[in-house]
């Protein structure tokens, strides 16, 4: 393992295990502002879509593959298919796409 | 804050994270395939896992990571986008019985995903730590495991398929935003956003200084105010329970 990357894991690691612990042991009351409350309510989704566009398009080296592959995902995720068949379907359409002589 | 002694077991949690643990195995599947193809080693990709239990935040991780970028967009990033897990953390402190005790809460702490906060929010009664280890233990091992399995897979499989493949953790993300756009427009609207700013951050050109990390935490910070002040959501509905957020 290199060290620059166990300092990069390192500093992810304790961010992400003092963002989970330090709400959990020490607050006690609710949040009531509207604003905050759907601001947590949002940003979940917010984030993915970010992660997800543009990124998809790139993730088999071919645009044309990545492009089937996400509109077969879309089209399982809208007809509510798990999250085990929509990643697997999709990364199957996107192998025979890419293996097509073209 | 709820009192009393939990009545489930660990046992009990081990059997309620048995299906956490068989979806988590095959998402991190993809998590190790992506972070080996983006130039991780194997036993990297797997530190990541053990050490993270996050799937949005792993795969911005890695993203730094190999954009080499500064520790503080690290630090930025892990906050924007596992800032839920203190939201869930603060409505989980309302159903923890009295054995929850600060140290048993700092182990509890380090396994509470999104998946194994509803789980152990949807109890008619309230948890104890031993419930809450159980249903950690499984869902840890599947995402670890996992994790190993798609890294080692990455390197040995043929090119076309792990190619392929690293269209799975995209695929698994459009899953969990697609159903709950379909219900709220407020969803369907946040989504369509963030992904209009990502992709002109990526393609504009002189929005290119933004680095990838911080193109992230940007877009999804940006669109959830204006969605959070465009239309908030309504005052009963319970906060922290955004069914299917990231892993």
């Amino acid at each position: 393992m290199r060290a620059t990357i166990l300092i990069y894991i390192a500093v992810m690691a304790l961010t992400t295990y003092l963002i989970r612990m330090i709400p959990l042991t020490a607050f006690r009351r609710r949040i009531t502002s509207r604003f905050a409350r759907s601001f947590f309510h949002y940003i979940p989704y917010a984030v993915l879509a970010a992660m997800t566009f543009p990124a998809i398009f790139y993730s088999t080296g071919s645009f044309l593959s990545a492009t089937v592959g996400l509109a077969v995902a879309m089209l399982l995720a809208f007809r509510g298919a798990s999250l085990i068949i929509v990643s697997v379907t999709a990364s199957v359409v996107a192998f025979l796409i890419g293996i097509l002589p073209f | 804050m709820t009192r009393g002694i939990s009545p489930y077991r660990y046992r009990e949690g081990l059997k309620d994270g048995l299906p956490i643990g068989l979806g988590y195995l095959s998402v991190s599947f993809g998590f190790g395939i992506t972070a080996v193809g983006e130039g991780l080693r194997i036993l990297e990709a797997l530190l990541i896992s053990m050490t993270n239990l996050t799937s949005a935040g792993q795969v911005a991780g890695v993203t730094v990571i190999v954009a080499a970028g500064t520790l503080l967009e690290m630090m930025l990033t892990q906050l924007v986008i596992n800032l839920r897990y203190s939201l869930m953390g603060i409505t989980l402190t309302q159903r923890l019985d009295a054995r929850c005790t600060t140290p048993r809460r700092m182990l509890m702490a380090f396994g509470m995903t999104d998946e194994i906060f509803a789980m152990a929010v949807s109890k008619p009664h309230s948890v104890g730590p031993t419930y809450f280890y159980g249903l950690m233990t499984l869902p840890y091992i599947g995402w670890a495991g996992g994790t190993l399995l798609g890294a080692i897979a990455g390197q040995l499989l043929p090119s076309d398929l792990r190619s392929a493949m690293g269209i799975m953790i995209y695929a698994m993300f459009i899953a969990i935003i697609l159903p709950p756009m379909k219900q709220d427009r407020g969803v369907l609207f946040v989504v369509l956003l963030a992904a209009a700013l990502s992709c002109a951050v990526y393609f504009l050109p002189f929005l290119q200084w933004i680095s990838e990390g911080f193109a992230i935490i940007l877009c999804a910070l940006v669109s959830a105010v204006v969605m959070a002040i465009v239309k908030p959501i309504d005052d009963e509905d319970d906060d922290g329970e955004e069914e299917g957020g990231a892993t």
